[in-house]
């Protein structure tokens, strides 16, 4: 079986697409730039600390507790949505969830879909599954609607092009819409409204995401800033919203502080222009609004990490972004290294439940634990303890009991767990250790066999002449 | 949520990182006798900052005992997910410290660990967890047991300088111990603290992760070298030194004169304190 040219037999690697996105100047100053800037502009929402610091928990434990009765909370939303006439579909995969998309657009025999931002949608890759079933999928999102023509993937889970700067977007506008070259942002957005408007009319089916689904009233919230979000999801005579099971709330009350961080975190906005929340299809009475609405409840692996109570906190996630604003290594790669839909902090814990360790092996380990991302998370998810947790569950023995995630061990070692286990009898006996200190050569066979990379980018470390264990004796006498 | 990406204002990049919240209660009498844990990157790379530490501790008429049993605190295995080969180390640490003199430890990391991460480690063995937790309330980073416990006056004898300070991720966000660094600074009165950009950014050291994503770390550092340097400081000083061997190899790598120093020998020198370390 020899691999054909586009179909590497091995897929290009994390670190392969991480080295070259650190090479590439322009895409580190556009994320540079792009961070700098959103990172300003949350700081510039939260002046007091110890404010935020009270937001931050209440948000927490809103989330805790919307998790701790997840089940019971997914019932009263489905029995609440269909007292309002809304239609409550699950899917456990993506491809479920596809399936179900299709089901509702063959019924209608809708040739045409137009998209508001919705990340489960690219989780599905719901464009290319309808793709190949004859249906054009249009994304009305600026970002989305960029990348989009670009032919690529988002880049960030908010702003989808952030990775490119103005001028890349006139090149791409010119290219592919036929028009004049600018720079001029507004005139490139006007640009886009002009191609989308019609758009909204032609369609059959609007497709949402859903920001938080709440049980109590049976509706789905939906913040943007466009307006794409309410001309996708009114103006079409279907609409199908499609969200993953963790993101029920149980009322209206729990939404007023999480939507309150989830905008300033996000894009540093007190609140966003549009905020939807849909109740329903059109009523009798009613003269404008769709004549069916959908929600396609989605799991892809969220059961999973709700089964373990560290884990579980991977879904108090509200995907404001702001983990990926503030993260070192994002800002230095960019989204699309990461390879997966989510990038970033969240990326790295999330995405193993959904196609599991060994598909996302190298995603834990891409972390210095700085803790940015933990420190500025809204809802307080641990992430650098998550991250912790899951190289745990990469490097132990892939049998052994109890199985926690799927792709457990893929990164296990007997070398490596070898090394460790040297490491630990070194450092637990004084003799050794002191021997050890005494040695010449002090790191040879310690650290893992991939010292090498220290010094593409640093001298080699010398060791000093004489311990502190030495020198604190001749100082201090035994102790 | 998106808009289009727009005009990028100027950053507040050298935005300086805020104190941690939640005050740490600290005690009122200065004790007699502490415990050092030297950590073991020092003890190996920078054992003249752990020597000026001490020094800089007994000139504030502390007595100090260095237990020679003393290795690692166990961080490189625990973050690499080896928790069981992490627990034994850490277990092996906590039996040196049998007084309950203070534990002060001239890393914001290896101090961040006792007094965070042991628990972890030692949540189901509620014998252990009692003396874990006894260990992490009287575990102090030194620029902390310096400024809040000896309640230090710093008397500067140098001439005016001009010095950058790295703090660690550890020392800003779970020991809060950043702000204690600048305090101790700022008691120098020839010393001009200069902030370098993106201050509270990470160096890229990371423990094993500069080892296992090269590119990255390596792009982290260099970022962090050029903000050092781009700040016009005549000096670094910091108080860890996973930090320092990562940001003076980048240097010497780069062939650039700077170099990063202990905290400790930088308040030692500065007051006239003499160092008889062996330098590396
Ligand atoms: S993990 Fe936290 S910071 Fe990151 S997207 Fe989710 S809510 Fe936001």
């Amino acid at each position: 079986m020899s691999a054909h040219a586009d179909t590497p037999a091995i897929p290009i690697s994390f670190k392969r697409r991480a080295h070259d996105a650190v090479h590439d100047a322009q895409l580190r100053k556009n994320f540079r730039g792009a961070m700098d800037f959103l990172m300003a502009k949350r700081a510039a929402q939260f002046p007091d600390g110890d404010e935020l610091e009270r937001l931050r928990a209440f948000g927490n434990r809103v989330r805790a507790r919307a998790l701790s009765k997840l089940p019971d909370l997914l019932q009263r939303l489905e029995a609440n949505l269909t007292r309002n006439g809304v239609k409550v579909h699950w899917a456990e995969t993506v491809d479920e969830a596809n399936a179900i998309v299709h089901q509702i657009v063959a019924a209608h025999e809708a040739k045409q879909v137009i998209k508001g931002k919705s990340m489960v949608s690219e989780e599905m890759e719901m464009n290319h599954y309808l793709e190949g079933h004859g249906v054009d999928c249009l994304e009305s999102d600026m970002g989305e609607f960029i990348v989009q023509l670009g032919n690529e993937k988002p880049s960030h889970i908010i702003m989808p092009a952030i990775h490119l700067n103005a001028g890349q977007v006139a090149s791409l506008f010119h290219d592919k819409l036929e028009v004049d070259y600018t720079e001029d942002v507004d005139r490139l957005i006007q640009i886009g409204r002009e191609t989308l408007r019609r758009k909204f009319f032609e369609a059959d089916i609007g497709v949402s995401g859903v920001n938080f689904a709440i049980a109590e009233t049976g509706s789905l919230l939906l913040v943007e800033n466009e307006g794409n979000g309410r001309m996708s999801t009114t103006v079409p005579p279907v609409h199908i919203a499609v969200t993953g099971i963790e993101k029920v709330v149980e009322n209206l009350r729990d939404v007023v502080p999480l939507l309150s961080l989830l905008t300033r975190s996000a894009t540093g906005q007190p609140i966003t222009t549009y905020v939807n929340v849909i109740s329903g299809p059109r009523k009798a009475d009613e003269l404008d609004g769709p004549q069916e609405v959908h929600l396609v409840l989605l799991d892809n692996g969220r059961s999973q990490a709700f089964a373990d109570s560290e884990l579980r906190q991977t879904l108090n996630c509200i995907r404001c972004g702001a983990c990926m604003n503030h993260c070192p290594v994002y800002t230095r790669i960019g989204g699309h290294a990461y390879g997966t839909v989510y990038p970033g902090p969240i990326g790295k814990i999330v995405t193993p439940h959904m196609l599991g360790l060994e598909a996302t092996r190298d995603l834990p380990s891409a972390s210095s634990l700085c803790g940015a991302c933990g420190e500025v998370c809204p809802v307080k998810i641990p992430i650098p303890a998550i991250l912790r947790r899951l190289r745990e569950e990469n490097v132990r023995p892939p049998a052994a009991e109890p199985h926690h995630m799927r792709g457990q061990g893929s990164k296990y070692s007997r070398r490596e767990r070898y090394t460790w286990k040297a490491w630990r009898t070194l450092n637990t006996s004084p003799r050794l250790y002191r021997l050890f200190g005494l040695a010449a050569t002090r790191l040879s066979g310690l650290i893992p066999a991939d010292i090498g990379p220290w010094t593409e980018h640093r001298s080699a470390p010398k060791p000093a002449a004489r311990t502190l264990h030495e020198l604190a004796r001749d100082h201090l006498g035994e102790d | 949520m998106s808009s289009p990406h727009s005009s990028v204002a100027t950053p507040q990049a050298t935005r300086l990182a805020p104190p941690l919240a939640g005050a740490r209660n600290y005690p009122a009498q200065k004790p007699a006798e502490v415990y050092l844990f030297g950590t073991c990157v020092l003890d190996l790379f920078f054992p003249e900052a752990g020597m000026d530490a001490i020094r800089l501790l007994e000139r504030e008429g502390i007595r100090v005992h260095f237990p020679q049993g003393q290795s690692c605190c166990g961080q490189p295995a625990y973050t690499s997910g080896y928790t069981d080969e992490a627990r034994e180390v850490a277990r092996a640490q906590l039996a040196l410290f049998s007084h309950d003199w203070p534990v002060v430890v001239p890393s914001g990391s290896c101090a961040g660990m006792f007094r965070h991460h042991y628990a972890e480690l030692f949540h189901d063995e509620p014998a252990t967890l009692r003396q874990v937790e006894a260990l992490a309330a009287r575990t102090y980073e030194l620029a902390e047991f310096l400024l809040e416990v000896c309640r230090i006056q710093l008397d500067d004898r140098g001439s005016p300088i001009k010095v950058a300070l790295h703090t660690s991720c550890s020392a800003r966000r779970e020991m809060g111990t950043h702000v204690h660094g600048r305090s101790l600074l700022s008691q120098l009165g020839q010393v001009e603290r200069v902030d370098h950009d993106h201050e509270s950014e990470c160096c890229g050291f990371g423990g094993t992760f500069c080892v296992r994503m090269p590119d990255i770390s390596g792009a982290m550092v260099r970022d962090k070298t050029a903000a050092l340097a781009g700040a016009g400081a005549d000096a670094v000083v910091s108080a860890d030194c996973g930090c320092l061997l990562n940001i003076n190899g980048a240097f010497e790598k780069q062939q650039q004169s700077l170099r990063g120093e202990h905290l400790a020998s930088f308040l030692l020198r500065r007051t006239g304190g003499k160092s008889d370390g062996v330098q590396s």
